[in-house]
C-alpha cells in the first residue's frame, strides 16, 4: 500500500465508497461477535470451554473474500485505480513468525486484534483507547528498528 | 436465529468489504496497515485510510444502535491492557498482518505467508489463553 491509486477525476465518490467499506467491514465484525473480547477468548479457549462460534466468522469472511476475488482478480485493474496492489513476497521469514506469535500472545491477553479494538472505539471506553494507543506506540517502536 | 448463523452472516459482510475494497481500489481490507498509514501520517494514504476506520466504527455505532447490544471491556489490569496492546501493534508491524490482513484476505488469495502468519497467531493466542484461564 504505497501509493494511492485513488484518482482524482472520479471525485469524491472513490473516498465516499472508503467511508461504506469501512461501515460495512466494523458492521461485520460487530454482528459476528468479534468485537466480544470474551467470545474472542473463549474462541481461543481450546482447551476449556471452547466456543467456535468464531470459525463461523471466519468461514463466512474467507468464503466470500475468495469467491469475490476470484473475479475481481480476472478484471485488468480495479475501478478506481491503475493496478491490483498485491503483497509480493512470498518468503517465510523471521519476522513474520516472530511478528505473529507476538500478536497472538497480545490478542490472547486481551482478546483485541486490530480491527475490533478500532471498532469498539464506538462504545467510548477508556479501555479501549488504552489498548489502542499502546498498539500504536508498539507499531512505531518496531518502525524505529526498521531505521 | 443461531450464534453459528449471525457469525457467518457478520463473516460475509466482512468478506463483501474485504471484496470491495479489491474491486475499487486493488486494496487489501488490512487493518493493521489501515492503522499505520493513519497514524505515521501517510500523506497518499491517510485519508482514504482514515475513513475506512472512521467507517468501522461508524458501522459498529449502526449495529449498537439496531440490536441494543454494546460489548463491555473484559476485566483487566493496567499492565495487561498495555502489554497485549503493545505485543499486537508491535508484531502485526512486524509479521506485516493481523486477523483482517493475514486472516481473511490473505487466506481468500491463497498467499502461503498468511496461511502460515495466520496459523501462527492463532497457535499462539491458543497457547497464550490456556496459561491464562488454566495456569495461571
Amino acid at each position: 500500500m504505497t501509493k494511492n491509486m485513488t484518482n482524482k477525476s472520479y471525485g469524491l465518490r472513490p473516498l465516499f465508497c472508503y467511508l461504506i467499506c469501512g461501515v460495512l467491514f466494523g458492521a461485520g465484525l460487530s454482528i459476528s461477535g468479534m468485537t466480544d473480547q470474551n467470545k474472542v477468548l473463549d474462541f481461543l479457549d481450546l482447551f476449556g470451554q471452547w466456543d467456535p462460534t468464531l470459525m463461523f466468522v471466519m468461514g463466512g469472511g474467507v468464503g466470500i473474500t475468495i469467491i469475490g476475488y476470484r473475479f475481481i482478480l480476472k478484471r485488468p485493474m480495479p475501478l478506481w485505480g491503475n493496478r491490483f496492489m498485491l503483497p509480493i513476497s512470498t518468503v517465510i521469514d523471521k519476522n513474520l513468525v516472530l511478528g505473529s506469535i507476538l500478536f497472538g500472545i497480545g490478542w490472547g491477553l486481551y482478546g483485541y486484534c486490530p480491527g475490533p479494538a478500532i471498532a469498539s472505539l464506538a462504545h467510548l471506553h477508556w479501555e479501549t483507547f488504552l489498548f489502542a494507543g499502546a498498539m500504536v506506540l508498539g507499531m512505531f517502536l518496531r518502525s524505529k528498528q526498521e531505521g | 436465529m443461531h450464534d453459528y448463523l449471525i457469525a457467518l452472516i457478520g463473516g460475509a459482510i466482512i468478506g463483501l468489504s474485504a471484496s470491495l475494497m479489491m474491486l475499487f481500489y486493488g486494496r487489501i481490507a488490512g487493518i493493521s496497515g489501515l492503522i499505520w498509514n493513519v497514524v505515521q501520517n501517510s500523506r497518499s494514504n491517510f485519508s482514504s485510510s482514515g475513513l475506512f476506520l472512521s467507517g468501522m466504527v461508524l458501522g459498529t455505532l449502526c449495529v449498537a444502535y439496531i440490536t441494543g447490544i454494546e460489548p463491555i471491556p473484559i476485566d483487566s489490569n493496567i499492565f495487561i491492557i498495555v502489554l497485549a496492546g503493545l505485543l499486537v501493534g508491535y508484531g502485526t508491524k512486524l509479521g506485516s498482518g493481523c486477523t483482517s490482513g493475514h486472516g481473511i484476505c490473505g487466506i481468500s488469495r491463497f498467499s502461503t505467508r498468511s496461511i502460515v502468519a495466520t496459523c501462527i497467531f492463532m497457535a499462539s493466542g491458543i497457547v497464550t489463553v490456556y496459561f491464562m484461564r488454566h495456569l495461571l
